[in-house]
């Protein structure tokens, strides 16, 4: 492969991770009490983002390392 | 009503970044399209777990996502049948059984295989229905996108065209079908991670699973159903009065099991596509198979939303505490909202930029599945068939690229022929429905029958096609008007007690006329093709070991993993029954 797809997923979700987790803990709970039954949504779920991603861009960098072979 | 949606900074900020990667992928990919087969088949070479996502991605499109929401709301738990009796047997047959005879007999598309095991009439049928095929569906899907933009976020009809036209365009014309299904497997995280919150926060509000089936009793019994029927997939299914989707389980099991869910799991290219980039053929069998294991959860993502919706609606309509009630169209709920309308209700700005990039992620990767496997068709089957046969390969690589802009501009026309006319699109649905339902069984007399010949499979497919036509048109459902749901033959011989029920049993008609008039003919026609020409295309003739798999654990291999995936589907439908 030319490409090892789980580096785009593993930096798009890392990316758009970010992004929930900074603007979770930057906005107050006006944005999220009444509509999402009391729950930081966007903190949480950013921070689910980021682990995710963080294991793609990890395992396709171990694959990479071993000279490449995946799957 | 006002817009459903009020989208932030943020969230444009998310359908932004995910747009540069989609590019992205594109972009890198550009270097490694060396000829036509890196172009139009990804030079088989994708990985099987790849392929896997990209298979069900292909098909996880947008009007799937939102249908399948909409009947969960419409029918609740029997619309899992479309999942645990439709779609995965159909993709345990296709990795074990006819995937050795795809792949191994090296054909680039499904009308190639038809043109090596029957004839050329028989390709050309395929290959002209499916290509026409392709470029409605990928303008439905563009004109349905761009009527919710603009209904959710208020974008104008052409600029939401012009958006999704480009960036689809871009990504294939610079890597074809490996880009496509790159950005599928893309698409299918974004989905998943986009959905599981919400349908988190559906259920917490609803009260967890028993909150939801005690609400669901309520909306059964307000029907005038039993108190199960909209929880329960099977204890309903004895007679079609006593369930919301009026069928009984035989034409569900023949007509949806059967007849439609082989005929598209198993030959449908936009599908097949997928497998057959694989690397290898054991990657290619396992695509299916690997695939059907998320397929088995889809559900959980998709009806459960709907199913959901429907309970909470209730509630307020009762005048309950919380709860909220589905926008309605002409008299009923407009249960085609039941997604955009909960990412609204629970989603704050961050999280619903996540939500809608998913959805306009499986609206462009519905595009891009139709556009990728026009591509393939047109170059080889119609283009090099018919057109220029035998020009070098870099000529094909030049026409495949070309078609892409072809094939974006001409579902651009169908998208806005939708607009202008609403019509004519159901009619084009419904004759493809026709066109479709008898295709299993030239497939599997084809795969398993020597003796099935050219004429045999040809006029059997135009003979199931005309079955299809006859009986929609003798046949009606239960309350409609003849025309465009069926009756248009006048003299109406049935009615059936729901649209689904009749469309499953046009599909079984279908399905058994082709089937019958294929034996037919073909016994009354000369084999027009030696044992040694049907060599890796027919079951008997074909040796039946994987080479792949010699060396391999027998829990490794194809057939036992099949048996698993359908013991586990097994569980589930008894778990919900």
């Amino acid at each position: 492969m030319k490409l090892d797809i789980r580096y785009p997923i593993g930096f798009l979700f890392l990316t758009v991770g970010a992004i929930l987790v900074v603007y979770g803990l930057a906005s107050g709970p006006e944005i999220y009490a009444e509509r999402s039954l009391g729950l930081n949504v966007n903190l949480w779920w950013g921070l689910a983002l980021v682990a995710f991603g963080a294991l793609m861009a990890g395992l396709a960098k171990r694959s990479a390392s071993r000279g490449g072979g995946d799957s | 009503m006002q817009s459903i949606i009020h989208f932030g900074g943020i969230d444009y900020l998310i359908v932004a970044v995910y747009f540069v990667f989609v590019l992205g992928i594109g972009w890198k990919l550009k270097g490694a399209m060396k000829g036509s087969g890196d172009f139009l088949t990804s030079g088989r070479s994708i990985p099987a777990w790849v392929a896997a996502l990209a298979f069900l991605s292909a098909n996880l499109g947008a009007q799937e996502v939102i249908g399948m929401a909409a009947s969960g709301a419409k029918y609740g738990m029997m619309t899992s049948h479309f999942y645990w009796v439709g779609a995965i047997p159909a993709m345990v047959f296709l990795g074990v059984f006819m995937m050795p005879f795809y792949y191994g007999s090296k054909a680039r598309s499904v009308p190639e295989y038809l043109k090596l095991r029957f004839d050329e009439k028989t390709r050309g049928f395929n290959a002209f229905s499916f290509a026409v095929m392709t470029m409605f569906s990928s303008g439905i899907s563009m004109y349905a996108m761009a009527k919710l933009m603009g209904l959710l976020l208020g974008w104008s009809f052409g600029s939401s065209i012009a958006i999704s036209a480009l960036i689809v365009l871009v990504y294939i014309f610079l890597g074809g079908l490996t880009s496509a299904i790159y950005n599928e497997v893309l698409q299918f995280f974004m989905i998943v991670f986009g959905f599981a919150p919400l349908v988190f926060l559906g259920l917490k509000d609803v009260g967890g699973w028993s909150g939801l089936m005690e609400k669901l009793r309520g909306v059964s019994t307000s029907q005038g159903f039993a108190p199960g029927a909209w929880g329960e997939a099977w204890s309903h299914m004895g007679s079609p009065s006593q369930n919301p989707l009026g069928v009984e389980w035989f034409g569900m099991v023949m007509g949806l099991g059967f007849v439609l869910s082989f005929g598209y799991w198993c030959t449908d290219f936009l599908v097949v596509q997928r497998a057959l980039a694989a690397k290898t053929m054991t990657a290619a069998r396992r695509t299916p198979l690997i695939a059907s294991i998320p397929k088995m959860l889809i559900p959980f993502l998709v009806i459960l939303p709907g199913m959901i919706a429907i309970a909470l609606t209730h509630q307020a309509s009762k005048g309950g505490a919380g709860g909220f009630v589905l926008p309605s169209k002409n008299g009923t709920y407009d249960y085609d909202l039941v997604i955009p309308y909960m990412l609204g209700h629970y989603f704050p700005t961050g999280m619903l930029g996540l939500g809608m990039t998913a959805l306009m992620a499986s609206f462009m990767s519905g595009m891009a599945g139709n556009v990728t496997a026009f591509n393939t068709v047109w170059t080889y089957d119609i283009y090099q068939a018919y057109i220029a046969k035998d020009k070098p390969d870099s000529h094909y690589l030049l026409v495949g690229r070309w078609t892409t802009v072809v094939g974006i501009l001409l579902s651009i026309a169908a998208a806005y022929l939708a607009a202008a006319y609403n019509n004519i699109m159901d009619v084009l649905q419904l004759v493809f429905a026709f066109v479709n339902a008898p295709l299993f069984a030239t497939f599997l007399l084809g795969m398993f029958w020597k003796r099935a010949t050219g004429h045999g499979a040809f006029w059997g497919l135009v003979i199931g096609t005309a079955a299809a036509a006859v009986h929609h048109g003798l046949t009606i459902p239960h309350g409609a008007l003849p025309g465009l749901k069926g009756g248009w033959l006048g003299a109406v011989q049935h009615v059936y007690p729901s649209e689904m029920a009749q469309n499953f049993w046009t599909a079984i008609w279908a399905w058994t006329s082709c089937f019958v008039a294929t034996i037919a003919i073909s016994l009354a026609t000369p084999s027009q093709k030696t044992d040694a020409q049907l060599r890796g295309l027919v079951w008997s003739l074909t040796p039946h070991e994987d080479k792949g798999e010699v060396g391999t654990p027998f829990w490794k291999r194809v057939a036992p993993f099949g048996v698993l995936v359908l013991l586990l589907t097994v569980v589930l439908n008894i778990i919900f029954w």
